[in-house]
C-alpha cells in the first residue's frame, strides 16, 4: 500500500472498553513436533507465549513477516489446531479447556476468513448452494425464511443476485471473498477472524472489502483479528496493532502510536520496508 | 536511440470452452528503450500476464494472436520459427513468472535448474557450465550461494525461490527481462529486498525489464516509466514520476485513490471510507462501443459511450488516452 | 538406516506370519499326498502309515511346523513327496527360470512402455495418440490366456518358434554361443506374451502421469528458458512424474515370481508356476508353503524397493522439514 508522508489526524479511541473483552489470549504456546522419514524428531516452536485481549466492536490487527506464526494464531483462535499450552478465553469460556460440545456450540461464533478465496470455496456447487450450506446444517430455518436470508446476505455483501447460480470458479477474486464473507455471516458470529484476507486481491479490490468490513463493523458490532503482512492496511483499519516475530508478540499499541513511536526494531523495519512515493533511491547493495 | 522491444497493436484473443471469442488484448502499443525499466500497472482483466506470455508466444492452447507485431533484434517474434523462438526464450529474452513455488521443478536442485537454461542455449563443457551457474548464483545470493545452490525448492523461502527464478531468468544474459508480479506472494520486506536486486542487475548488466504488477507503490523509485492497462488496452503511459505524483487518466487517478492514504492531510486518512471504483474489472465478452472504463468513470461525459478514445499526447513522453484530454 | 532396519524387521515378521497362515491352510485343506496311496490296493495300509509316521504326520500342527522352521533354517525349508528332494533347491531352480523370463520381460515392458508412453502424453488428445489409447484399450481387454494360446498357434502354424519348454533336446550338445540363441528362441514366446499382457497398463500410467506434469506451471517456465522438447520431456516431464511409476514398478517387481503363472503353464516353462501348480494338486505340502514364502518375499521386497527408490528420487519426502 502507498502513502504519502504528511501530518496525521488523531483518531477518536474505540468505544466499548468498558465492556467485558471479547478474547483474551494468554501466554499460548504451539509447538510442531514431526518426525521425518529417517525416523528423526523435528520441533518447530510457532508460538512462544503470546498474550493480548481483544474488545468487542473493535479490530485487532496482527502483523509480521512471514514465520512470524500469525497464521497458527489465527488457526488456534478459530480452533483448527490445539495449542500446546495457554488459554484462550472467549467471553467467559477457556475454548482450549472446555468440552467438545461446548465448544461444538462456541464454533459459529467464531469465523475464518482465509487468503485464497479460490480453494476455500467448493468448486462444484453455486454460490447460493454455498451460501445455504451452513444454513442448512442448522436445521432451524424453513425453505423460504433460508432464502431469504441469503438473499438478504447477498444484498449486504454486495454481491448481485444474477450471478447466484454460478460456480465460484467464474466469480473474480473480490466477489469470491464477499461470498466467503456472507457465509461466515449466516451464522452471525461475535469474532472474524481474517488470515491475509486481502493479500491476494487488487489494490481497488482491497479498498471495496475494506470499506465492506468497516461498514458491517459499525452496524453488526463485528470484532475483526486481522492478521496480514501489510502494515499500511492494518494501520488504516485497525484499532490495535500486534507486531509478532518468531512466535512472539514484540510490541503492542494503538495503531497510531505504532505508526509515529514504534519502539521495537522489528516494527521499525516494517514501516521502513513500505513502499512510499517520497523514497529516494536506496543504493545498490553492495 | 532505438527501442530493443518493439510492440505494435497487439491484439490476443481467448476462446472459452463454449467457442466464445473474448479480448484480452485490444491494441496494445509501446516500445521498451535498452536498460529501461517499465511498469505495466493493472489489475486483474487488464490483460497485463497476457501481454507478458504473448511476448514469448507462450499462450495456452485456447488463446490466439489476433494482430499485431513484437519487433526484436530484427525479428517480428510472432511470426518466428519455433526453434527461433526456443533460442531466444530464455537467452535473449527472459520471462520470470508468478508464483515461484510452482515455477521451480519440484525435485530438481535449484543449481541444477540453472544449469539447464545455460545447457539449452550454449554447449561448452561441463566445468565451464558449473562454473558460469556459480557466478549467476553469486551474484544474486552471496555468502548462501552453494547452500542455494545445492537445495531443492521446497527447503527454500519464497524471496530466495524468487531469486532463484531470476538466476534463471539472467543466466545467458538476455537483453529484456519480463517479470509478471514477481513480488505478488511475498511479505512487503522481501518485497524490497527483489526491488532492489532487480535494480542492481539493471545496473550491472543493462537489462530492459518490463515489470507487471497490480501495485503502484512497488514501482514508485524502481520504474522509469509506468504503463497503465486496463481492459486489454494501454490508458496512460508516461515518466513514472510523473503518472505517480499528478496521473491524468480517471482510472489511474481512481486507482490511485482507493488506496489508504495514512498520513494523508485531506482525503483518506483512518476512519474515513476509502473512495473506491464501483464495480469490478471483469472482462465483458459483450462487444461494446465506446471507452472501456466508462461504466465506472466518475468524469465520464456523452462521448465516452459512443466512440473509443485515442491515445493523445499530453507531453512528449505522456499519452492518455481520454476524451477529457482531446482538444 | 534406522528406517531400513524398522522396514526389514515388518517384513521379517510378515514373512512368518505368512508362513504361519500358509502352513495352516496347506495342512487344513483336506487329503495329504500319501491318499493316492492308500487308493491303490497293492500298497499296504501299513505302508501308509508307517509313511505317514515317518514324514511327521501324526504329530500335531505346531510341532510340525516348528519341524519345518528348522528345515528352513538348515536351508533346506522342508521336504518334497513328489520330488523326494529338499524343497529349497527345487524352488531356486525352478525360480531362477521364472526369473529369467519375467526379468526379461519386465525390463522389456517399461522400456517401451516409458518413452511411448511420454510420447503419447506430448501430442495428448491429437490422433497418434488417440490411435495408442484404442490399440492398449484392446490390449488390455484380450484375457493372457487367449493371447498365450494365440502366440502358441503362431508357432505350430509358421515353426519359427518352439512350441513350448526352456531347451530343445540336444541343448547339452549345443556351443555357448548356440546354447543362449536356443534359450532365446525358447524366451521369445513367453516374453512377448508377458510383455504384451502387461504393456497396456504401463502405457497408460506413464501417459496419464506425464500429461498432468506437462500441465504444470514449472513446466511452461521452462518452455520460457527455452529448453528444447527432448530435455523438457526427460529431464523435466518424466522425473517430475516419476512418484506414481515408482510405485507401480515396485509393484512390477512384488509380482516377478507369481505373475507369470498362467504364461508358464500354458507354454510350458519349467518355472516355479507350474510346479506350484502340482505340488497344490498332489498335496506336496512343503512345496506349497515354500512357494507362497517365495512370492511374499519379492512382493515385500517389491514394495521395500518402491519406497526405497520414492525415497531416493524425491527429494521432498527425505526432507521433510520445509522452509515456510
Amino acid at each position: 500500500m502507498w502513502f504519502r508522508v504528511s501530518s496525521m489526524k488523531v483518531e477518536a479511541s474505540a468505544g466499548s472498553q468498558n465492556m467485558p473483552p471479547l478474547l483474551k489470549v494468554e501466554n499460548l504456546v504451539k509447538r510442531y513436533a514431526r518426525r521425518n522419514l529417517a525416523g528423526m524428531r523435528e520441533e518447530l516452536l510457532a508460538l512462544n507465549g503470546v498474550s493480548f485481549t481483544v474488545f468487542p466492536g473493535t479490530t485487532l490487527a496482527v502483523v509480521g513477516e512471514s514465520g512470524s506464526g500469525k497464521s497458527t494464531l489465527a488457526s488456534c483462535l478459530a480452533c483448527l489446531e490445539s495449542p500446546t499450552s495457554g488459554k484462550i478465553w472467549f467471553e467467559d469460556k477457556d475454548i482450549v479447556k472446555v468440552e467438545e460440545r461446548v465448544r461444538r456450540q462456541l464454533r459459529p461464533q467464531i469465523q475464518l476468513i482465509f487468503q485464497d478465496p479460490a480453494s476455500s470455496l467448493n468448486p462444484r456447487w453455486s454460490v447460493l448452494e454455498i451460501l445455504l450450506e451452513p444454513l442448512i446444517l442448522r436445521r432451524k430455518f424453513t425453505r423460504e425464511e433460508m432464502r431469504q436470508c441469503a438473499s438478504s446476505l447477498l444484498e449486504r455483501v454486495g454481491i448481485s443476485p444474477d450471478i447466484v447460480e454460478r460456480p465460484p470458479t467464474e466469480l473474480s477474486g473480490g466477489q469470491r471473498q464477499r461470498l466467503a464473507i456472507a457465509r461466515a455471516l449466516t451464522l452471525e458470529p461475535k469474532l472474524l477472524i481474517l488470515d491475509e484476507a486481502l493479500s491476494a486481491l487488487d489494490c481497488s479490490v482491497q479498498a471495496q472489502i475494506a470499506n465492506l468490513l468497516r461498514e458491517l463493523q459499525s452496524s453488526l458490532g463485528m470484532t475483526y483479528l486481522f492478521v496480514t503482512h501489510d502494515l499500511a492496511m492494518a494501520v488504516y483499519l485497525a484499532d490495535e496493532i500486534a507486531v509478532m516475530s518468531g512466535g512472539r508478540i514484540v510490541e503492542l499499541g494503538s495503531a497510531e502510536h505504532i505508526l509515529n513511536q514504534p519502539q521495537h526494531e522489528t516494527t521499525r523495519q516494517l514501516l521502513r520496508a513500505l513502499p512510499r512515493m517520497t523514497r529516494a533511491l536506496p543504493a545498490p547493495e553492495q | 536511440m532505438a527501442s530493443v522491444l518493439e510492440i505494435q497493436d497487439l491484439q490476443v484473443s481467448y476462446r472459452s470452452r463454449e467457442g466464445v471469442w473474448s479480448a484480452a488484448l485490444a491494441g496494445v502499443s509501446f516500445g521498451l528503450m535498452p536498460g529501461e525499466i517499465i511498469g505495466v500497472l493493472g489489475e486483474s482483466g487488464s490483460g497485463k500476464s497476457t501481454l507478458a506470455v504473448s511476448l514469448v508466444r507462450l499462450l495456452p492452447r485456447n488463446g490466439e494472436i489476433i494482430r499485431g507485431a513484437v519487433h526484436f533484434e530484427g525479428k517480428d517474434l510472432l511470426r518466428a520459427k519455433p526453434d527461433e523462438l526456443q533460442q531466444i526464450r530464455g537467452r535473449r529474452i527472459s520471462l520470470i513468472f508468478q508464483e515461484p513455488s510452482l515455477a521451480l521443478h519440484p525435485t530438481l536442485r535449484a543449481g541444477e535448474q540453472v544449469r539447464h537454461v545455460l545447457a539449452a542455449h550454449s554447449s561448452p563443457g561441463k566445468s565451464a557450465l558449473n562454473e558460469r551457474t556459480r557466478q549467476v548464483f553469486v551474484e544474486l545470493f552471496r555468502e548462501d550461494a552453494d547452500r542455494i545452490s545445492r537445495s531443492y525448492p521446497h527447503q527454500l523461502s519464497g524471496g530466495q525461490r524468487q531469486r532463484v527464478l531470476i538466476a534463471q531468468a539472467i543466466a545467458c544474459g538476455p537483453s529484456v527481462v519480463i517479470a509478471d508480479e514477481p513480488t505478488a506472494s511475498l511479505d512487503s520486506a522481501t518485497q524490497m529486498e527483489l526491488l532492489a536486486v532487480f535494480r542492481t542487475l539493471r545496473e550491472r548488466l543493462g537489462l530492459a525489464m518490463i515489470f507487471i504488477t497490480h501495485n503502484p507503490a512497488l514501482l514508485s523509485g524502481f520504474a522509469d516509466r509506468v504503463l497503465v492497462l486496463y481492459a486489454g488496452q494501454v490508458v496512460e503511459c508516461g515518466p513514472a514520476a510523473t503518472v505517480l505524483a499528478s496521473p491524468r487518466h480517471p482510472y489511474t487517478k481512481a486507482l490511485f485513490q482507493s488506496i489508504p492514504a495514512i498520513f494523508e492531510e485531506r482525503g483518506s486518512g483512518r476512519g474515513t471510507k476509502l473512495p473506491v471504483i464501483l464495480g469490478d474489472s471483469a472482462r465483458s465478452s459483450l462487444p461494446r462501443s465506446g471507452c472501456p472504463f466508462e461504466p465506472r468513470c466518475m468524469e465520464r461525459m456523452s462521448v465516452c459511450r459512443e466512440r473509443e478514445p485515442q491515445l493523445v499526447n499530453l507531453s512528449a513522453s505522456h499519452v492518455v488516452s481520454c476524451f477529457k484530454y482531446e482538444s | 538406516m534406522r528406517y531400513l532396519l524398522r522396514r526389514l524387521s515388518h517384513a521379517l515378521f510378515l514373512l512368518a506370519g505368512v508362513s504361519i497362515l500358509a502352513f495352516l491352510f496347506a495342512a487344513l485343506a483336506p487329503g495329504t499326498y500319501f491318499d493316492e496311496m492308500r487308493l491303490n490296493p497293492q500298497i499296504a495300509p501299513e505302508t501308509v502309515a508307517a509313511l505317514r509316521a515317518q514324514y511327521g504326520f501324526d504329530k500335531p500342527l505346531p510341532v510340525r511346523y516348528a519341524s519345518w522352521l528348522s528345515s528352513v533354517i538348515h536351508g533346506e525349508m522342508g521336504f518334497s513327496f513328489a520330488y523326494n528332494s529338499p524343497v529349497a533347491p527345487l524352488l531356486l531352480v525352478r525360480a531362477r527360470n521364472t526369473l529369467l523370463l519375467t526379468i526379461t520381460a519386465t525390463l522389456l515392458a517399461w522400456g517401451i512402455a516409458l518413452p511411448l508412453g511420454v510420447w503419447s502424453a506430448d501430442r495428448l488428445g491429437r490422433l497418434p495418440d488417440r490411435l495408442l489409447s484404442w490399440a492398449t484399450a484392446g490390449l488390455l481387454v484380450i484375457p493372457d490366456l487367449a493371447l498365450a494360446l494365440g502366440l502358441l498357434v503362431l508357432a505350430v502354424r509358421s515353426g519359427w518358434f518352439p512350441t513350448g519348454g526352456m531347451a530343445s533336446v540336444d541343448f547339452e550338445t549345443l556351443s555357448l554361443f548356440h546354447k543362449l540363441g536356443d534359450l532365446a528362441l525358447h524366451m521369445t514366446l513367453p516374453v512377448t506374451a508377458l510383455v504384451l499382457s502387461s504393456l497396456p497398463l504401463l502405457v497408460r500410467h506413464v501417459r496419464a502421469a506425464v500429461a498432468d506434469v506437462l500441465k504444470a506451471p514449472f513446466l511452461l517456465a521452462a518452455v520460457g528458458h527455452g529448453i528444447p522438447k527432448r530435455a523438457l520431456l526427460y529431464r523435466y516431464a518424466l522425473p517430475a512424474a516419476a512418484n506414481p511409476l515408482i510405485a507401480l514398478f515396485g509393484f512390477s517387481i512384488g509380482v516377478l515370481l507369481s505373475g507369470s503363472l498362467l504364461i508358464e503353464v500354458v507354454m510350458s516353462w519349467p518355472g516355479l508356476g507350474p510346479l506350484l501348480l502340482e505340488a497344490v494338486l498332489a498335496r506336496d505340502l512343503y512345496v506349497v508353503v515354500g512357494g507362497i514364502l517365495g512370492s511374499t518375499l519379492f512382493l515385500v521386497g517389491g514394495n521395500l524397493l518402491a519406497d526405497l527408490l520414492l525415497y531416493w528420487a524425491d527429494p521432498r519426502i527425505r526432507t521433510e522439514s520445509g522452509a515456510r
